[in-house]
């Protein structure tokens, strides 16, 4: 279970280690409608499941990006599960780390772990707590938790990934509410400044932090001017829309010199599950024995049409 | 008025100007070639470095010419990054870097680094167990007038206290150029605390057999021992000579390495010599000092014990949990109290 970071490169010069590498396949992507929803419920699920193990849980945090996590690792990322060092993999960047209990299962499914290892989640010695750590967990390339800093992991991957000459991408996951945190915008403007195009933020922008809704507690809009003004190009897509998603990552330029790349996607909170959706008691919650199984019901029933944040 | 203003009328020996313009102008200062010195040394050693190893990148804050890295982006432009005055960012991107394989060396003031960017050293370098090296120059009180923003003295006791990072202090242009080639291969994170760059030199060469974590012993004395690290070490064999003249023979010890801390070499000075003094350029608490005292109170035979969490990161675990594991629970501290009271006495 343990893994210590991928060792480092050869003393060879970066172009000559690069052109060592024998070619490779990532591994194959499904990008069907109905496989697809059936992940992000998965996601939900686990979730559910896991928070229970450890007595609390970010369910709703983990909810929003459920559909983002299913697009990104069984429809779009280079990885290959058996190699997860693999140099020239895609990287993902978890910024919100507290969302790690919807990643875990992915990453279990994909074959980076045995799945059964879950269900030691949060207990004493597990490799599984609430924020991911790159040194126990196969598949995380790099521990967070301490929310503002996923953005510039991002900015050195994508540089570092540059002095190598690899053509692989950087995603960051933000959270909406960590942007408000200095250091992201201190990366941002590196990002530009370098001309990042490997680096993707993809903005989970459910419109709640803790306290209250973003724009109450400390405004982030208008996001997509805000990155377009420090020399990023920006999208704004339906966080919860498989098409969409997949269109924006397909729409990706390719990743050389050029802009960084921000995805902001739109989702609600607690998207799933209807006492969470766009509710500010369930950012961490423990549902009762009861609620367990109307909620694991709930998932298995499939998502409802979005009620957005504007709507209610 | 001729000249640069910035200088007029002043003592340019010990003047320190942002842009590292008073050595580089110079052939010598206070009596060193100022190409001996480890301001200068830092960008060339790296440069010399990375022409053997892809894996070297440099990244700076604004102060290339200040820390001479300005060498290092001359040789190696596709592999210097400055960050401009954004410090927190440099120091995770640089984590970004090494955990794709390079080892980054993050160069600015030690005031900046160690103070300002502490959690991002802690969270993103250190608990990853990333080789990046915190290149933490102009620390202490040697920025002078530039006053308290501009001053570390805090730097050493706030890394000490971060699990499995090494905290180092070269004394000199040598000691530098030996722990940059010896960083090449040490596990982890490393916090380099440097002076300003002018410190005269204390070896002659770089010691051949360069370890972290081992105390370098520079003179032999049993009335006194003088710990110290850093940019204290040419003056504390200063003051060992003036000691002898009266009669007094130092031990002195260059503690280059603050943290793992050669604790052989500190309980020898004890047990050897009449009495042992520590000389750091930091505040009394938390510093070289502080790890000495640590051990000279503690240990087999001593009515003393500190009880809380050793050098490393928590495992995952309900609070509980870890309260029970490192027997902070009320139960755990009994059982080390009946620990202490057991143990024989001095």
């Amino acid at each position: 279970m343990t893994e210590t970071p991928e060792a480092p490169e050869s003393r060879e010069p970066p172009e000559t280690a690069a052109a060592a590498m024998p070619p490779r396949a990532p591994r194959d992507h499904n990008r069907a409608p109905g496989f697809l929803s059936d992940r992000a419920r998965f996601i939900r699920k686990e979730t559910v499941r896991l928070s229970r193990i450890a007595g609390a849980g970010h369910y709703s945090s983990t909810f929003s990006a459920a559909e983002l996590f299913a697009a990104l690792y069984y429809g779009h990322l280079r990885i290959d599960p058996a190699d997860p060092a693999w140099p020239d993999r895609d990287r993902f960047v978890l910024s919100k780390g507290h969302a790690a209990i919807g990643l875990y299962p992915v990453l279990g499914d994909l074959g980076y772990f045995d799945p059964a290892l879950l269900d030691s989640h949060t207990r004493f010695g597990s490799a599984f707590g609430d924020h991911p750590d790159m040194k126990k967990i196969r598949g995380i390339d790099f521990s967070s938790g301490s929310l503002g800093h996923g953005l510039s992991v991002g900015v050195g991957m994508a540089l570092a990934l540059r002095v190598q000459r690899r053509g692989a991408r950087v995603f960051v996951m933000l959270g909406d509410g960590e942007l408000a945190e200095g250091q992201i915008w201190e990366a941002a403007m590196a990002a530009a400044h370098f001309r990042l195009g490997a680096l993707v933020a993809i903005v989970d922008r459910n419109g709640l932090c803790i306290d209250g809704h973003t724009e109450e507690v400390m405004a982030v809009e208008p996001l997509a001017e805000r990155f377009a003004g420090f020399g990023w190009q920006a999208s704004r897509i339906d966080g919860h829309d498989f098409g969409a998603i997949l269109g924006a990552l397909d729409a990706l330029p390719p990743p050389g010199e050029g802009p960084p790349q921000a995805i902001i996607a739109d989702t609600v909170k607690g998207r799933g599950v209807a006492m969470m959706e766009g509710a500010l008691n369930w950012h961490v919650g423990n549902l009762s024995d009861a609620d367990y199984d109307a909620v694991m019901a709930e998932l298995d029933a499939g998502l409802r049409p979005p009620v957005w944040e504007h709507e209610r | 008025m001729t000249g640069d203003p910035r200088t007029q009328g002043q003592d340019q020996s010990d003047l320190f100007t942002g842009d590292g313009s008073d050595i580089a102008a110079k052939p010598t200062v206070q009596g060193t070639p100022a190409r001996a010195l480890p301001a200068f040394v830092l960008g060339e050693e790296l440069s010399a470095l990375a022409d053997a190893d892809p894996r070297i990148v440099v990244l700076t804050a604004d102060l290339a010419s200040a820390n001479r890295t300005v060498e290092f982006k001359a040789r190696h432009p596709e592999r210097f990054f400055d960050f401009g005055i954004a410090e927190k960012n440099m120091v995770t991107a640089a984590a970004g870097m090494a955990a794709c394989g390079q080892i980054p060396f993050a160069a600015t003031f030690a005031s900046f680094l160690g103070i300002l960017c502490a959690e991002q050293i802690r969270t993103d370098c250190a608990y990853p167990n990333l080789p990046v090296r915190l290149i933490a120059h102009h620390s202490g009180i040697s920025m002078g007038y530039y006053g308290t923003s501009h001053h570390a003295l805090e730097d050493i006791a706030m890394m000490r206290s971060i699990a499995g990072l090494t905290v180092a202090c070269p004394a000199d242009a040598a000691m530098l150029r030996a722990m940059l080639r010896a960083s090449l291969d040490l596990p982890g994170a490393l916090y380099l605390r440097l002076g300003r760059g002018r410190d005269p030199v204390v070896y002659p060469e770089p010691p051949a057999d360069f370890a972290f974590g081992r105390a370098w012993r520079l003179r032999e004395g049993r009335d006194l021992a003088i710990i110290t690290t850093g940019a204290e070490v040419r003056p504390v064999l200063d003051a060992a000579a003036m000691l002898a003249a009266e009669g007094i023979e130092t031990r002195v010890i260059d503690m280059a390495t603050v943290k793992p801390l050669d604790i052989a070499e500190v309980r020898a000075a004890a047990a050897e010599t009449g009495a042992v003094l520590t000389v750091e350029e930091h505040n009394l608490t938390g510093g070289l000092g502080s790890a000495v005292a640590e051990v000279l109170v503690e240990g087999p035979r001593r009515r003393f014990a500190r009880h809380g969490v050793p050098d490393e990161f928590a495992p995952i675990g309900p609070p509980a949990a870890l309260y029970a594991h490192y027997r902070l629970d009320a139960e755990g501290i009994a059982a080390r109290a009946r620990e202490l009271l057991a143990a024989p006495a001095a």
